[in-house]
């Protein structure tokens, strides 16, 4: 884990691009989470984990500015999160697509491309050599023309991802792309992740339900239980101690020989998110 | 009439008539628009909006004759507002049925007092159901042209973010696009095609020319574009192909576009199958175990 030297360059140029202080976060009459501060530098790969239900996805909705804060601060690049932010590139949760959907994978990258302008291009050139390029770095070139309704689940995950560094983003936000990948594929599509973090020096949060996949690429996590959130080095994190006195409650962090991680004593609550 | 030897002879026959000039020009038009919205129609899964649509055009046409305006007026003004309403009563495309069913149901039975109401023939309710595209008057010829060229240009207008809306609904969110408004714009579009695809086709049978024709290039092409430029083509070939016939067969029109439409999407489907049934099982599956999640 690189947690010393990330606060020894913090002043440099890796400082903060996303900050929250004390954001409290839901919707009108219902609280969703409370009391997350934290602040995620460039080229940080972040997990946020937690149960069902217990407010990840609403962290994106944050961040991506379909959703405000019910108190507190959330900034981007020092600024208020706004929709349509070019520098996010989003992937969703449970994205399917339909079983019809005969369209070829360059033009669902291309449309991510350039599908927010309004009117008629008669060149889509430099639009479909974007794409390419976003297809070549997801290592699915070779998929470029094949219909989406023709893919396997973890190709499927890379289109996505594709689409979503199409605009050459400095935030990636993924929402449960590990979620209906076998082990393999999993393991594949976060060796990916990561070499485009490293690569492209951008900062991704993932959203996962399992830690244990992503761990050795971690740089931090956001973890989010029972309306509470605790951020951090997963080390200094996931440990008995910090959630137990987190929660208020006996919460036990177990590490097996191969430094799998299993967290007990917080409970999922479904319907919150 | 009859089939002569030489076919160019025949068609000179068949455009003698003005009543066939103006079917053949509205015809043409029609099936432009109704092939290229139908894209987006099958796109984006709505075809069960655009049936309700077309169901409560009816109760506008019907109240249009009722009060002895154009039914076209009274097709665009129940259509749009109906549009509107369902898009307003659901925000997410992906589960407006039931408000849908809703609407649908209400508007059928309007229309069902406003026939009842009319004590003229029923020769009109007959024609709103069915089309009447032999019945065009050059007026209504020009309706359609400007009603068609409002949707060309609306289209070119709104393409890609409404192609991107409708594949990828939530990014497209995320990217500042606005999907109540571009579901309103797209409801409108369905709403203006469906006025003037009736006159051709009538609302029952709609389907014909806004579904059918996309659904089959849908399956042969992968590049929207191209999928909307056969869509056209399939559906103008259609509508030439019954306005003939019909012209030398004593058989309505609507039934001659159908029944073409429909053996040429049997067709494709069954020589040309894209869709295999063992991954449509794993997808469906797929999204039942995602939808446990919280």
């Amino acid at each position: 884990m690189k947690s010393s030297h990330s606060i020894a360059v913090t002043a440099t140029d890796q400082s903060a691009i996303i900050t929250a202080e004390d954001v409290v976060a839901g919707y009108p009459g219902k609280i969703v989470w409370r009391g997350a501060t934290f602040d995620l530098s460039r080229g940080e790969l972040v997990a946020v984990i937690g149960p069902n239900g217990a407010g990840k996805t609403t962290l994106f909705r944050l961040l991506l500015g379909l959703q405000q804060p019910i108190s507190g601060t959330i900034k981007i690049f020092s600024e208020t999160p706004k929709r349509g932010n070019p520098s996010i590139g989003y992937v969703p949760q449970r994205h399917v697509i339909d079983n019809e959907t005969n369209v070829e994978c360059l033009e669902l990258v291309h449309l991510a491309y350039c599908g927010h302008q309004w009117g008629f291009h008669l060149s889509a050139k430099a639009g479909r050599k974007a794409a390419l390029v976003a297809l070549e770095a997801v290592g699915a070139a070779e998929l470029a023309p094949k219909p989406l309704n023709a893919l396997s689940g973890g190709e499927l995950q890379r289109i996505f991802l594709a689409e979503a560094l199409v605009s050459e983003p400095e935030i990636l936000l993924l929402d449960e792309p590990l979620s209906n990948l076998d082990i393999r594929r999993t393991q594949e599509l976060v060796q990916l992740i990561d070499r485009v973090v490293r690569s492209r020096n951008v900062t991704a949060l993932l959203v996962a339900h399992d830690i244990n996949p992503i761990l050795p690429y971690l740089d931090k996590v956001v973890y989010i239980a029972n309306g509470k959130v605790a951020t951090g080095v997963p080390r200094e994190v996931l440990t008995s101690e910090r959630l137990s006195a987190l929660y208020d409650t006996h919460v036990e962090v177990i590490r097996d020989s191969r430094g799998n991680v299993a967290i007990i004593g917080i409970e999922d609550h479904h319907g919150d998110e | 009439m009859s089939y002569g030897a030489n076919v160019l002879i025949d068609l000179e026959q068949m455009f003698q008539y003005q009543f066939m000039q103006h079917a053949f020009e509205a015809g043409t038009l029609v099936a432009i628009v109704a092939g290229i919205v139908g894209y987006f129609v099958v796109l984006r899964r709505s075809s069960f909006a655009a049936h309700a649509l077309s169901h409560i055009g009816f109760a506008g046409a019907a109240g249009a004759v009722l009060l002895g305006i154009s039914p076209v007026l009274g097709l665009f003004a129940f259509t749009s507002v109906g549009g509107i309403g369902m898009t307003v009563l659901g925000p997410r495309a992906s589960n407006r049925d039931v408000q849908i069913g809703t609407v649908l149901a209400f508007m059928l039975g309007l229309g069902v007092l406003f026939i009842s109401l009319y004590t003229g023939y029923a020769t009109e309710a007959y024609s709103i159901l069915f089309g009447e595209i032999l019945g065009i008057s050059s007026i209504d010829v020009l309706v359609t042209a400007v009603a068609a060229l409002v949707i060309l240009c609306a289209v070119a207008f709104v393409y890609r973010p409404l192609l991107f809306a409708s594949l990828d609904e939530d990014v497209a969110e995320a990217k500042g696009l606005h999907m109540h408004v571009l579901g309103i714009v797209f409801m409108l579009l369905v709403a203006l095609a469906t006025s003037i695809a009736v006159q051709v086709v009538g609302v029952l049978l709609i389907f014909s020319l806004m579904v059918t024709p996309a659904a089959i290039a849908q399956r042969l092409a992968k590049r929207p574009w191209r999928a909307v430029i056969l869509s056209v083509v399939i559906s103008l070939i259609a509508t030439w192909f019954g306005l003939t016939v019909a012209f030398y067969e004593p058989y309505p029109v609507s039934f001659f576009i159908t029944t073409f439409v429909f053996i040429v999407y049997l067709l494709v489907r069954f020589f040309h199958p894209k869709i295999k049934p063992a991954k449509f099982l794993a997808s469906l599956q797929s999204i039942e175990e995602s939808g446990l999640d919280g």
